[in-house]
């Protein structure tokens, strides 16, 4: 299972999925409401390492974060 | 990297880092402060921080910097922080000036684009996520792509 966390404002609970690669993930993502309008400008990231590599490859207890935009300072 | 629940205290953060570097022989030290201002009925701004990204993305700054013979520091806030005080202190130290003035150029900057933090409006005691402040990170969008079923 891979862990799913939503940063911010995105006001969704973490979800554990079956997923192999990230296209997957987005596959799931696509249809939840209240996570689906943030997709199309969220960055990904893998165990805490950026990614915009979608055939990135998943392994069973890896944290896919999904990042809404940003502004810090 | 350091953060704090509320309002930085800038002084001592400044004390702190100069002591830090005084016997470095860096030349230059130029640091960048962050303060709220009092815009729209806002009591405060808040924000959410991610450490793990943030500190990878501050990390790797600190082998940018080290490749030009430069140190950069940052400090952040957590949490609400009243207007007229501080949320963000970034800082350059290295032995020549334009370094120092070029990087604190590019790192507040890339900050302001890729650091995981999000800020909100408080206003009536309630959080607004800062929506049209608020900047997509490098490589977003790409969970939009439709894929094979």
């Amino acid at each position: 299972m891979v862990k799913i966390e939503f940063l911010g404002p995105i006001a969704h609970k973490p979800l554990e999925i079956e997923a192999f690669s990230l296209q997957d993930v987005a596959n799931r993502l696509q249809d939840i409401d209240g996570v689906n309008e943030w997709l199309d400008r969220c960055a990904v990231a893998v165990n805490s390492e950026m990614t915009n590599d979608l055939t990135k490859v998943l392994k069973s207890g890896d944290v896919v974060s999904i990042l809404p935009p940003v502004c810090g300072g | 990297m350091e953060l704090y629940q509320g309002s930085l205290d800038v002084k001592s953060i400044f004390n702190k880092w100069l002591d830090e570097e005084i016997e470095s022989n860096y030349g230059a030290f130029i640091p960048f402060v962050g303060i709220i201002r009092a815009e729209d009925n806002i009591e405060a701004l808040s924000f959410d921080i991610y450490e793990p990204i943030l500190q990878n993305w501050f990390n790797s700054w600190v082998e940018r910097a080290k490749e030009r013979g430069a140190k950069v520091k940052m400090a952040h806030a957590i949490g609400d922080v009243p207007v007229h005080t501080s949320s963000y202190i970034s800082a350059v130290f290295s032995p020549k000036r334009r370094i120092a003035l070029e990087l604190i150029d590019e790192f507040v900057e890339d900050f302001k684009a890729n650091a995981p933090i999000w800020k909100y409006d408080v206003v009536n005691g309630k959080r607004v996520y800062a929506e049209d402040r608020s900047t997509p990170m490098s490589g977003s969008g790409i969970l939009a792509k439709k894929g094979d079923r």
